[in-house]
């Protein structure tokens, strides 16, 4: 028996035999979701997915009736055909610019072919996906501007910037985002007359401007004083010295908080669903209710967002060594 | 150049410390002084009160002609003119040698690159470690530190230097470095207010010894005076103690 302990504490045998185990694990869970489903009778129909993300776009346009062209209206990639019959009433078609093969003065018949094309078009998926981040990016660039203020404004020793500061972080910790983006749509946004677009923007960066500037107030506070005091004592201004001393330094050690703090804005993003916006969680739902395909449809989104998250992970793991130079 | 008259400081932390009282001393153009005195007695706070690091609660200080204490100065101004080197470096860790020795040069002094490179790899050649410029600080050794630091408070051509303890967070093979360097400084005609229990710089170079205790100052005299004859029974106890 001495051989089998011998084995047991046996670290290459220990490393391979917890190899077997996670892949015994992961095959565990993925058989258990079948399983689930089976039992639930849920007809897994996968292919349906594919055409939300990309699909492909066939039309034909036809005269409807005997007529004229009389102008040809260039707007943007497409072209309006513009065509008057018999009785002098007008119709129009539009048409991709590069396949128009009329004519002003052409006399076209009815049922004539005006044009025929076949285009990739984003899907609902695909078009939520480019919302969510253009979402994600303007209020994460928003935020870190509100962040990086409020923060040196926490930290400053007169009052009015500090407690300015203090309420907003208290108001914005202490209140749901659902909440916030609610009071963003229907009172700030009536006041100012926002898009629901620049609401939802708005309310996600006031609302990572609060986290953010306790993360900057964080990192600046872990910057010995010392370095604040060297470079005044060089005579640099105290905005000179954060600039280009304290403000390095401390961007350094907070870039993984700040990335978990926009990897949560990414997740958060899904809320402004609710004021009409169709992104990623947004156009799943709205997909899973015409298909009836929940599972596939949310599998794909969370996947979707995974791919979010997880880029804007190794840009930050990108960012960390290229500062880590002077270390 | 300096001229430092009843000033008093007290902080509030948690018990009330009175770190300076009715402190009074003068320093003349190309004098160096050094200050002695135990661990809290106020030495630090007295010098950094010199650079407006520590604001005054009483008192008067005035720097080249220009009061600190005078809301309408300009105190970065007079910074810009007042050099100061800490025990603990406080090098820019995220600049090489070069960047920390020109930063303050073209952000303050609004020197171009070049010319501001040019002083730098002077002044690093006066320290002794041109072949340092592209180093990052933590590839020196404290003592190469040290001598980056005092070439970036050189760098802005001040008519002051305050020194802070700046050979006692070294270990002691290094200290001769750093002292040489401050003893040319003191043999060119720089005005100096040096912290240092280093006997030997202050008997070198020094015009005057300050023993400073318990926030106030006690006693001034020449080196000569201060080491071998003081008046006061409490010098004489604080040497007995570091010698
Ligand atoms: N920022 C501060 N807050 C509170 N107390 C301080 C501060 N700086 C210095 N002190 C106190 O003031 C006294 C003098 O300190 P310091 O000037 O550093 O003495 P020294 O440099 O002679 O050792 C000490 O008792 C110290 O604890
Ligand atoms: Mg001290």
């Amino acid at each position: 028996m001495g051989s089998l302990k011998d084995l047991l504490h046996n670290p290459r045998f220990r490393h391979a035999a917890s190899w077997t185990a996670l892949v015994v694990i992961l095959a565990g869970l993925v058989a258990g979701t079948f399983h689930t489903t089976k039992r639930v009778d849920y007809i897994w129909r996968w292919e349906q997915i594919p055409r939300y993300v990309l699909f492909k776009d066939s039309r034909v346009v036809e005269a409807e009736d005997d007529a004229t062209v009389v102008a040809l209206d260039v707007a943007g990639g497409d072209t309006v055909i513009v065509v008057k019959d018999y009785l002098d009433m007008e119709s129009y078609y539009e048409v991709p610019s590069d396949l128009v093969n009329v004519a002003v003065g052409q006399e076209i018949t009815r049922g004539q072919v005006l044009a025929q094309w076949e285009r990739w078009k984003p899907g609902l998926l695909l078009q939520g996906l480019v919302l969510t981040l253009e979402i994600s990016v303007l209020s994460i660039a928003l935020g870190i501007f509100i962040g990086l203020f409020t923060g040196l404004a926490r930290l400053s020793k007169s009052p009015a910037p500090k407690w300015l500061a203090i309420g907003y972080i208290e108001l914005i910790r202490g209140t749901p985002l659902l909440v916030q983006i609610y009071i963003f749509y229907f009172f700030v946004g009536q006041v100012f007359r926002l898009s629901n677009f620049m609401a939802g923007v708005l309310a996600l960066s006031v609302f990572a401007g609060a986290y953010v500037a306790e993360i900057f107030r964080a990192g600046i506070q872990s910057i010995h004083r010392g370095q604040m005091e060297a470079a005044r004592s060089l005579g640099m201004s105290y905005a000179l010295a954060m600039r280009y001393i304290i403000l390095p330094q401390a961007f350094k050690r907070i870039l993984p908080p700040l990335a978990g703090q926009f990897i949560s804005l990414i997740k958060d993003s899904s809320l402004v669903g609710v004021i009409a916006l169709v992104e990623l969680t947004r156009a799943g739902r709205e997909i899973g209710t015409s298909t009836i395909n929940y599972f596939e449809v949310f599998f794909t989104v969370a996947a979707l967002y995974l791919i979010l998250t997880f880029s804007l992970s190794m840009l930050v793991q990108f960012l960390e060594r290229r500062f880590a130079v002077s270390d | 150049m300096i001229e430092v008259r009843n000033v008093y400081k007290t902080f509030y932390s948690r018990h009330k410390v009175e770190a300076l009282v009715d402190v009074t001393m003068r320093v003349t153009r190309g004098e160096v002084v050094t200050i002695i005195g135990p661990s809290g007695s106020g030495k630090s706070t007295l010098l950094r009160c010199l650079n407006h690091l520590e604001t005054i609660d009483r008192g008067e200080i005035v720097i080249d002609g220009i009061p600190l204490t005078d809301s309408r100065t300009n105190i970065n101004a007079v910074r810009a003119e007042v050099g100061m080197v800490f025990q603990s470096f406080n090098l820019f860790p995220h600049m090489t040698v070069l960047g920390n020795v020109t930063i303050a040069q073209t952000k303050v002094r609004k020197r171009s690159r070049d010319q501001a490179e040019e002083i730098a790899m002077t002044l690093l050649q006066k320290v002794g470690i041109p072949e340092k410029a592209r180093s990052y600080p933590s590839q020196l050794s404290g003592g190469q530190q040290q001598r980056v630091a005092i070439a970036r408070a050189l760098a802005m051509q001040p008519k002051i230097m305050l020194f802070d303890e700046p050979t006692s967070a070294l270990d002691p093979e290094m200290i001769g470095e750093v002292l040489d360097v401050m003893k040319t400084l003191a043999r060119e005609g720089m005005t100096i207010c040096a912290v240092t229990h280093e006997m030997g710089f202050a008997r070198e170079v020094c015009d005057r010894v300050v023993f400073m205790d318990e926030g106030r100052i006690v006693e001034v005299g020449t080196p000569g005076k201060i080491f071998d004859s003081p008046d006061h029974e409490r010098t004489k106890a604080f040497l007995a103690q570091i010698l």
